[in-house]
């Protein structure tokens, strides 16, 4: 059968379909059991689906693949647009990973109202990867502001501790930084009369936008604060901790894993790719605060006393990688940002993972409660060490070839970047190992410790495909990199030419 | 035609081990987890032996590609395989001395807990180091570098339920980061300014830059960098902290890993960027002037402490400091020599040792041994071998190794040879002060522990009482100590009859790149720049001088031995006494300079205060959380006060309605009169 | 012919009384009554100024207001006597709730 076949509308489908499982799930009687398996299987078929685009992707070729492109609604001038880069798929392929394993996660840990549970993860599932997959501005707006809600519910109705006043922090922080986007996008419109990405990219290189060059700047920044509190970046960091630390497993993952995403993928696409030079001009304090953040998400993370903070802090460390390696304009940082990007997304996301399978046996995230836990769950401590290594950025694991590729597009952009940035293998090596150390190390503090259970079949099969995803991604980084340096390479072409003018004045 | 060697072999097949008993030799008997290792790790070595018999016949330097690891942009970094006379050597000692402490290792751990663990750590390592070896580019080997910290990591903290092991373990990790973190930035200013980190393509860059074409600041820059990273892998000042904690692990691992192979790996990595540090002589003044320090630094803790393995811990660190002096001042193959004779000695020492403590049932303390020279005889001549090994005596390995970097050292300063040569009477007077209280006089130890039930170590054992060790551990010994006896004789120099052919077989490597050299200058009793040391051979006229200078490093010896008969077997309480007269000094150096203590305050606490303080609560809490509070709150007090507005009160309504009328009105007549 | 400020001035006046009985009164058939006489105040001065323009939309325009009186009477009537049979007042401060 020619798979080629489905090549014009898979992005479609796998957009989606998730959202007509949610829909289905909504008729579906409540029988948990049963729910729980539909979604299951609604995405594992999407993830079986979206496959297809690394299979026939075609790499030499650069520029969005798999396109489609139909106008919508006619005033405004809105195009059912949509298309795929390499870094794109790739964290399309991300989400749709990561959805089935947050699925057999929550398998036990949720039990009332399980339906609305499994219909707003799949719902967030379609919004998450519509922002991926969409090249149009007003559906990338939309998409962006869909996966509020159901996160904001997820964590309010599912969470602990403190859920209502996180989830309300982290839905009004991220809307109102959204909203100055929306002007941007408007602004935009006015301008150039479309929402289509490519035709405004094309518009704003060739010099036709009117008033554009005073205007730039408020647009980059418009546009900035809405992806600078997404990512998060410092100082608009807080209220990742509060949304990680009381959503529910699930959540956290999502949250982690792709939410994260969103905003460094903006940058990349957006703020790079419509305002390259205002992106030039703004680099040095981006960079700065990147490092900032680095340092203080590592240091911060050190001394944290709840498990889920500390990781929630180290995700503050990680996608400062990613915002160092993007604005630092060379192909190795791009490059390096992307394999972030993709290896935080599994790591932290196991880790989240992990986090929770604990807190099933102890509902408590504190470090206090545990030590020793080696001795009673062995295979739960490997894989915990696993993780850690990964997320610590030991070779021949996923975290050391975009950490690696990070720092020296840093130091090339300018030395000190790349020394200050480099500083962060030694911070992350020391929360981390500190962390691992309390809480499997050590005779056994609290009796109750000696007897839990270890790992049971559905959560080594959860944790399995990330670890062994951490251990492909990072032997065989080029079957990823295959794909995202063509397209790091378009996305920086203007970055060289900007660079020859500048040279040649 | 290049022959395809299937390098990749070597350290595969250890991997592979390693996968078999990680993953299922929990399930699998002590017999079966044993027969895997050591098969895997023996045919590591069997293709080893295989490649050194082949290896006159190859083009040397001999390379194979197995795949491309990563491409981004320009850069490209493969999992590429380099073979020349250097990684030769550093094969055959990995190979060789790892099999014969995994031979140990079965002994040592048969009663232990966790014993298919050990050996997939084992063999882990194994795999890690021989890539750090074999690779042939820079990042293949960081690969390997932090592969072996991570086994490293995971044998010091192998009795994990025991705090101080795991501490040590993540103390080791983390230490090793900072030099990583050097190494890192070093890696970075290759690519920046050459775009490969393939040693190859490194070095012919590099050749064509010297000091006076200016290449000099970033060379040196390079050059200073690694030198951190080596630092905290071998264990030299400032970063040499995690290996005396590292003996919280079995004595095997202290052995292979923090003897004889990975503490190696910094003078390896150094060697191999020998072209770098050739053209950066501020560089190699540092590397130099580290090891001086650090072997005369670790050697005077040696000789205080009172504990077995430490004792041995803080003779690594100090020996390691001679590598460096060697590459300090040019001379690489002398480095690598003494890092070859090392792994046997001390390799031999800390399995006799492990052998000593296996004894006596656990007990570490040499005041509690003694006597033990007829009740455990293997271990005791084994042990002998050892120690008139290290301490230089000849014709055993150690003084043909010592000597030509103490003449090295001359060459270039009186006062790296004077510290050197220093260091060696120390390093013989601490290494005879172990093997008198360990062997000589009467046993001191309690009944218990010679009934062999001693609090142990982490170190299960029977009822026997003190008991020589099983044969499986001390064929190793013996092996150990053949080679610790004839393993400097293909390395015996021009003056005293041999040929050095060890040094010709490694000045292929060297000899290649070396750059036209600076005529020595030596002010009177400072050190000076420029020490950099050609491979040539000896002329015939230095001959009687370095006969002079061997037989002054072998007085230093018997000197040093002298004192510790003096002091340790024939008035065995003088020690206590001038231990108390040095009083304060005494205790400095017993307490290694108070530097953990200082490190703790000065680095580690303030770090976790101030991040827990000041960022954390003073200003994520404080200011910037407070200020998101503080903005809902405003928003929450505004619509307070507007919310009085809708009382529910019609004719409150009423009255806004009018006044908003009159105001129109107002305006609107206002408009019109205009 | 009269002058045409008595008939605004009337209405004002009118119109005046309305809003002021409309802002005081509590009973709730005061108040619209005193809507009423806004109303009618505004009517007159609609019909004074089509009989001096001698334009017909101005009367016109009166038969509008009339009707959207009497509807406005019907529906608010209903809506007091709905509030009387719930709250037993006819006191406009009393219901302040917003809800019934």
């Amino acid at each position: 059968m020619n798979m080629d076949r489905w090549s014009p509308v898979i992005l479609s489908l796998v957009t989606f379909i998730p959202l007509a499982g949610a829909l289905l799930l909504t008729l579906l009687p409540r029988r948990d059991r049963d729910i729980r398996v539909f979604a299951l299987v609604v995405s594992l078929l999407t993830f079986v689906l979206s496959l297809h685009l690394p299979v026939h992707f075609h790499r030499a070729q650069a520029g969005f693949q798999y396109q489609i492109d139909t106008p919508w609604i006619p005033t405004p001038d809105i195009h059912y647009h949509l298309g795929v880069d390499g870094i794109s798929m790739w964290l399309v392929v991300l989400t749709t990973f990561l959805t089935p394993l947050c699925v057999l996660i929550s398998w036990k840990s949720i039990q009332q109202r399980v339906k609305e549970f499994f219909i707003l993860l799949l719902v967030l599932e379609t919004a998450m990867m519509g922002v991926f997959v969409t090249l149009d501005l007003f559906l990338f707006y939309f998409f962006w502001e869909a996966t509020l809600i159901p996160m904001a519910l997820l964590i309010g109705m599912y969470g602990h501790g403190r859920k209502v006043y996180a989830a309300v922090k982290f839905f009004m922080y991220t809307m109102i930084a959204s909203v100055f986007m929306l002007a941007a996008i408007l602004w935009l419109y006015a301008k150039i009369g479309t929402f289509d990405f490519v035709t405004i990219q094309n518009a704003i290189r060739a010099g036709q936008v009117a008033n554009f060059a005073g205007a730039a700047q408020w647009l980059f920044l418009g546009f900035f604060i809405a992806f600078a509190v997404k990512v998060p970046l410092f100082p608009f960091h807080t209220w990742l901790p509060d949304a990680h630390v009381e959503a529910p497993t699930a959540g956290s993952v999502l949250l982690a894993g792709i939410l994260l995403k969103m905003g460094t993928y903006g940058m990349l696409r957006f703020n790079l790719g419509l305002f390259p030079e205002q992106a030039r001009a703004n680099a040095w304090w981006v960079m700065i605060l990147a490092l900032i953040g680095i340092i203080y998400g590592a240091l911060v993370a050190l001394v944290q006393p709840n498990m889920k903070k500390l990781i929630a802090y180290s995700s503050v460390s990680h996608l400062g990688f990613v915002i160092l390696g993007v604005f630092s304009f060379t192909p190795a940082g791009l490059d390096g940002a992307t394999l972030v990007m993709l290896a935080h997304g599994i790591s932290t996301g196991a880790l989240f993972m992990l986090a929770g399978i604990l807190y099933e046996r102890r509902h408590s995230y504190e470090i206090s409660e545990f030590g020793g836990l080696a001795s009673s769950m062995p295979v739960y401590a490997a894989f915990f060490l696993f993780m850690v290594l990964a997320s610590v950025g030991l070779p021949l694991l996923n975290g050391f070839v975009g950490e690696f590729l990070v720092l020296s597009g840093a130091f090339q952009a300018r030395a000190v970047y790349g020394v200050l940035g480099a500083t962060g293998v030694i911070w992350s090596a020391a929360y981390l190992l500190w962390l691992y150390q309390r809480v499997f190390f050590g005779k056994i503090m609290h009796p109750v410790n000696q007897t839990l259970s270890d790992l049971d079949v559905r959560e080594r099969v959860a944790l399995l495909p990330a670890a062994a995803a951490a251990l492909v991604m990072g032997v065989a980084p080029l079957l990823w990199l295959n794909a995202i340096d063509p397209a790091v390479h378009t996305a920086l072409a203007p970055f060289e030419q900007l660079a020859s003018k500048v040279a040649g004045q | 035609m290049t022959p395809n060697l299937h390098l990749w072999l070597i350290p595969l097949l250890p991997l592979v081990g390693a996968a078999i008993n990680g993953i299922f030799g929990k399930k699998f008997s002590r017999q079966t987890v044993a027969g895997v290792a050591l098969s895997f790790s023996g045919a590591a070595f069997l293709k080893v032996l295989a490649v050194a018999f082949s290896f006159s016949s190859l083009a040397i330097p001999h390379t194979e590609t197995l795949a491309t690891w990563i491409r981004a942009g320009s850069f490209q970094a493969d999992f590429a395989f380099y073979l020349d006379q250097l990684s030769l050597v550093m094969l055959l000692v990995v190979t060789g001395v790892g099999l014969l402490i995994h031979v140990y290792s079965v002994g040592y751990m048969w009663e232990e807990g966790g014993f298919y663990r050990f050996f997939a750590y084992l063999n882990l390592f194994m795999f890690f180091m021989l890539t750090l070896v074999l690779a042939s580019n820079y990042l293949l080997m960081f690969i390997g570098w932090e592969g072996v910290g991570l086994a490293s990591y995971l044998l010091i903290g192998f009795w994990f339920t025991k705090d101080s092991a795991a501490a040590a373990g993540k103390k080791a990790f983390i230490v090793n980061r900072i030099g990583d973190f050097g190494f890192l930035i070093a890696l970075f200013l290759l690519i920046k300014h050459f775009g490969s980190l393939n040693f190859e393509v490194v070095a012919r860059s590099v050749s064509p830059l010297s000091p006076e074409t200016g290449g000099a600041g970033l060379l040196t820059a390079i050059g200073l960098l690694l030198m951190v990273g080596a630092a905290g892998k071998s264990a030299q000042i400032p970063l040499y902290v995690w290996l005396p904690d590292a003996m919280e692990g079995p004595t095997p691992v202290s052995a292979l890993i923090h003897a004889a192979t990975m503490v190696t790996a910094g003078v390896y990595m150094v060697s191999r960027s020998h072209v770098i540090f050739e053209r950066a002589p501020t560089a190699l003044m540092v590397v130099a002037i580290v090891g001086t320090l650090t072997a005369l630094f670790a050697a005077t803790i040696g000789v205080t402490q009172t504990d077995i393995k430490k004792v041995l811990a803080y003779s690594t660190v100090s020996q390691l400091g001679y590598m460096f002096i060697a590459c300090g001042v040019g001379a690489f193959s002398a480095a690598i020599f003494h890092l070859m004779t090392h792994a046997f000695f001390k390799g031999l020492l800390f399995l006799a040792a492990g052998s000593v403590i296996h004894a006596v049932g656990g007990e570490q303390d040499m005041r509690q041994m003694g006597g033990l020279r007829t009740k455990i005889p293997w271990t005791f001549w084994t042990m002998t071998v050892g120690t008139f090994a290290i301490a230089g005596i000849p014709p055993l390995a150690g003084f043909f190794s010592k000597d030509e970097i103490l003449w090295r050292a001359y060459q270039a300063s009186r006062v790296y040879w004077a510290t050197g040569l220093f260091t060696a009477l120390l390093t013989s007077f601490y290494m005879f002060r172990l093997w008198f209280l360990t062997f000589f006089a009467e046993y001191r130890g309690t009944a218990e522990a010679a009934d062999g039930h001693s609090p142990p170590h982490g170190h299960a054992d029977g009822h026997r009482g003190i008991h020589e060790s099983p044969m499986v551990m001390v064929i190793p010994l013996v092996v150990l100590a053949v080679l610790s006896f004839t393993g400097g004789w293909i390395g015996v120099p021009g003056s005293l009859g041999g040929s050095n052919r060890f040094d010709k077989f490694l000045g292929a490597v060297f000899r290649s790149t070396t750059p036209a050299l600076d005529p020595q200058q030596q002010a009177a009793g400072e050190v000076t720049s420029a020490e950099k040391e050609t491979e040539a051979p000896e002329p015939q006229s230095g001959h009687a001088t370095e006969l002079v200078f061997s037989g002054i490093s072998v007085l230093a010896a018997l000197i040093g031995f002298g004192l510790a008969w003096l002091l340790y077997w024939r008035n065995p309480l003088w020690p206590q006494q001038i231990a108390s007269s040095l009083g304060g000094l005494y205790q400095a150096v017993v307490h290694k300079y108070y530097i953990d203590e200082l490190y703790a305050t000065l680095l580690v606490k303030p770090l976790i205060a101030g991040s827990a303080l000041i960022l954390w609560h003073g200003i994520d809490r404080d200011v910037i959380d407070a200020t998101l509070d503080n903005s809902a709150h405003g928003a929450n007090e505004v619509s307070d006060a507007v919310r009085h507005m809708q009382s529910g009160n019609l004719r409150s309504y009423a009255g806004w309605v009018a006044a908003g009328a009159a105001l129109v009105i107002a305006y609107m007549v206002w408009m019109g009169t205009r | 012919m009269v002058p045409i400020s008595y008939y605004l001035i009337l209405s004002g006046i009118l119109f005046a009384c309305g809003v002021t009985g409309f802002l005081i009164k509590r009973n709730i058939i005061s108040i619209f009554m005193s809507i009423e006489l806004m109303l009618n105040g505004v009517n007159l001065s609609f019909v004074a100024f089509a009989a001096q323009w001698h334009a017909l939309s101005g009367q016109v325009f009166v038969f509008f207001v009339m009707v959207v009186a009497a509807a406005e009477a019907a529906v608010g009537l209903a809506i007091i006597i709905s509030v009387y049979r719930t709250r037993e007042t006819l006191n406009v401060d009393q219901v302040d709730l917003l809800k019934l």
